[in-house]
């Protein structure tokens, strides 16, 4: 049954809009944007921050446009005087009680609040006092918090808890000493923190951030000693033309890679071809599930923050985790084993740089499981695309006027089924494109399997393989991986491979990514479509399109590992998870 | 502490167990039994201070893992409360009336002079364990103002000059051993 129509006016202009219409949502129609902080369109509502405040006639008091619904014969002035006024002592009084260091800030230019204060024109401080004090917790090898620069909107809290099933954060104490924290006040280190990094993303200030590694890649690149080795995660290239200002979905592969030869590494590798390796392992584990060897479903591995979500809060599923190093760390352990076998260079001389869309790889590159024998890490540094764009820029290279660049063969050579590991669905569609031919022992009749193509969240489908059915799931936001992974515990549903991405969208939506512009929401499903574009758009214009394919790959085989699944292979792409006690609440 | 692959809950559990008693336990599986159990944590967390005189971080992930709260929640929703004390206080209790007419008869100095004795500030307990300092609103007892309380026992009429004899007195009786 259609809804029915509501009429009322905002700021004189008539308009109808259907019941249920929230005050803000029936402006947008009209063409006016209230100001806002804790709203989110797509997190609960928390009519916390009281920025979006309007008049509305007949009421004795401001309502917040956010959780208000309209109704019939409403009149809503937006814009009013006492309005503007009042809005922007709410805003004043947010910064009053704010750090006022902005141009030391590492959200500066792209902050909510800046903006809004900007916006709302507030030129100076008028109620100077008493400012909240907290130690900022620098414990977790990813996520930084900065309670100072709070503004307790609770946007983290929500996103923690609905987007990803963590619920790591909540409002501690009353009044004055509110503080967003893990449970008991506790380090980001001691708590069910899965360092997703979704909190940086959706914070309006830098009350969260990812810990920076940017000091340790310069002096790296400023050491003769040391052989300094980056390679980029896919769902980079899709994103960093966004810090320079690109449309989003612009492809920038080639820049990036000259931008990095610029910045003085010595050599530049594809994450992608460890994508690929990947997937032949994967693919060949599977075989070995299918036989009935290993427990079904399989479940990839390549989210460091799935990993962390599936050791803390799954811990029984662990025998389903794919061994399968990540791509990341796949090409991290071969650039130092085989590249430096290859090069002569002693692996101690190189200093591997990861670039990740991701905070949780930081913490990957740190597990001891990621260690040589020596007991140093394979991946030395992990940056994310915001950091090397910060680094590019503060290098003073004009990025939008660089050449394209080509990636160093064979570590950086790659097929399209790399490439599209970037987002969601990614891992599962090339995954089929090589079991098809692997079970079959024909080529594939298809390269793209759009049924996988999870870009609402979660997607259930059977995909014909020969003559057998492979049940898939697919889900990216741990909120829908729990749907996947329930149905596992309880027995409802037998899967055959299930892909899961911690990140809304996959990579391309990761805690790592570039802010989005001013008039962009944050986690906007059209920005992530966008940048999802860009990777199947660079997918499709390959030749090489099939991981098993890659000739790079090959080589490696033939030169170095052995075959799929080789002792050596084992030994150096495999790797194993512990599960924690005590177990989180889900 | 690490596990290999199974299901942890049995450990959980137990774990959760041993950190609250048994009928505190049976409190909760009541709850669990009913609609809502959610809606009962604060009379959970009101059984669990009964008890223990506190609410520790230990006893709040108890709760959270047997009521399956997250962990963030519980400590969210046991910090905001005044009532709910987190750390455990000391051997007596001391309560400053901050009512009106105590107020006015000077209780601010009076705790001022508490705190400088025992170097701790509202809802403090002194390092050696003795006294935890609290405030209250009226105690009822306006004609005896300034009023100190201490556990059981009213104090009247209270000067600053007095503090360290009263507070002695109890110092004495902890140095006489625990409480019956």
């Amino acid at each position: 049954m259609a809804k029915q129509k509501i009429n009322l006016t905002i700021d004189d202009v008539p308009l109808s809009v259907p019941e249920g219409t929230t005050i803000m949502e029936a402006a947008e129609r009209i063409g006016v944007r209230i100001p806002r902080l804790c709203y989110h369109p797509d997190l609960s509502m928390a009519g916390s921050c009281r920025v979006c405040i309007v008049e509305v006639a007949g009421m004795g008091y401001y309502m917040a446009s956010c959780s208000v619904k309209v109704w019939e014969g409403m009149e809503v002035q937006t814009n009013s005087p006492e309005i503007r006024r009042a809005r922007r002592d709410i805003v004043e009084l947010l910064l009053d009680n704010h750090n006022m260091d902005c141009q030391t800030c590492e959200r500066d230019g792209h902050c909510e609040l800046q903006n809004l204060a900007y916006a709302m024109g507030v030129r100076r401080r008028h109620f100077e006092g008493q400012r909240k004090r907290f130690p900022v917790d620098l414990s977790s090898h990813s996520v930084v918090r900065d309670p100072e620069k709070c503004i307790l909107c609770g946007r983290c809290v929500r996103a923690c808890a609905e987007i990803q099933g963590v619920h790591n954060l909540s409002q501690h104490g009353r009044g004055f000493h509110t503080v967003v924290a893990p449970a008991h006040e506790a380090n980001m280190d001691d708590s069910v923190c899965i360092q997703c990094g979704q909190c940086i993303n959706v914070c309006p200030t830098a009350a969260f951030l990812e810990k920076r590694n940017s000091r340790d890649v310069w002096d790296a690149l400023a050491d003769p000693d040391l052989h300094v080795v980056v390679q980029t995660a896919p769902s980079i290239r899709a994103a960093i033309g966004e810090g320079f200002g690109l449309p989003p979905g612009t492809p920038a592969t080639g820049r990036m890679i000259t931008a990095l030869r610029r910045l003085g590494f010595d050599a530049v590798f594809d994450t992608n071809f460890g994508a690929d390796l990947t997937i032949v392992e994967e693919a060949h584990e599977l075989l070995i599930r299918l036989r009935g060897d290993a427990p079904l479903p399989m479940i990839t591995s390549c989210s460091p923050g799935w990993i962390n979500f599936l050791e803390k809060f799954y811990p029984e599923l662990i025998p389903h985790a794919s061994t399968c190093k990540s791509p990341m760390s796949m090409l991290s352990t071969l650039t130092k084993t085989f590249y430096a076998e290859r090069k002569g260079i002693d692996p101690k001389r190189i200093y591997n740089v990861a670039v990740m869309p991701c905070v949780a790889k930081k913490y990957e590159a740190r597990r001891p499981e990621h260690f040589t024998p020596e007991g140093t890490p394979y991946t030395d540094a992990v940056l994310t695309t915001r950091e090397l764009i910060w680094m590019i820029k503060s290098y003073g290279i004009d990025f939008l006027r660089l050449p394209d660049g080509e990636f160093d063969a064979p570590l950086g050579v790659s097929s399209g089924a790399g490439d599209i590991f970037g987002t969601t669905g990614g891992v599962m569609e090339a995954t089929l494109r090589a079991a098809s031919e692997l079970v079959t022992g024909k080529p594939a009749d298809r390269l793209e399997f759009t049924e996988v193509r999870a870009v609402e969240g979660l997607r259930e489908t059977y995909v014909a393989i020969g003559d057998r059915a492979i049940h898939v799931g697919v889900a990216n936001g741990l909120t829908n991986a729990k749907t996947l992974l329930d149905k596992i515990i309880n027995r409802e549903e037998e899967f055959h491979v299930i892909e899961v991405m911690a990140c809304p969208g996959g990579c391309i939506g990761g805690g790592g990514q570039p802010y989005p512009a001013e008039s962009v929401k944050v986690l906007d499903p059209e920005l992530l479509r966008k940048r999802a574009a860009a990777l199947y758009e660079i997918d499709r214009g390959k030749t090489l399109r099939k991981s098993y394919e890659n000739p790079a790959v090959d080589e490696v085989y033939d030169q170095f590992l052995g075959g799929p699944g080789s002792t050596k292979a084992h030994q150096l792409l495999h790797t194993h998870y512990r599960g924690a006690l005590p177990r989180g609440i889900r | 502490m690490t596990t290999t692959s199974t299901n942890n809950w049995e450990e959980v559990r137990a774990a959760a167990q041993a950190a609250l008693t048994e009928p505190i336990v049976r409190y909760i599986e009541q709850c669990n039994a009913g609609p809502e159990p959610a809606s009962q944590l604060i009379s959970v967390l009101h059984k669990v201070q009964s008890h223990f005189g506190y609410l520790g971080p230990e006893q709040l992930d108890a709760v959270a893992q047997l009521l399956q709260i997250p962990a963030a929640k519980v400590a969210g929703v046991a910090s905001f409360y005044h009532f709910f004390r987190l750390q455990p206080h000391g051997r007596f209790r001391i309560n400053v009336c901050l009512g009106t007419a105590c107020y006015v008869k000077g209780a601010e100095r009076v705790a001022q002079r508490i705190m400088d004795e025992l170097g701790i500030t509202w809802g403090e307990t002194s390092k050696d364990g003795v006294f935890t300092l609290e405030g209250s609103r009226c105690l009822g007892t306006c004609g005896l103002a300034p009023v100190v309380m201490i556990d059981d026992e009213i104090h009247a009429s209270v000067t600053p000059d007095q503090v360290p004899a009263i507070l002695e007195k109890y110092l004495e009786r902890a140095r006489q051993g625990p409480a019956a």
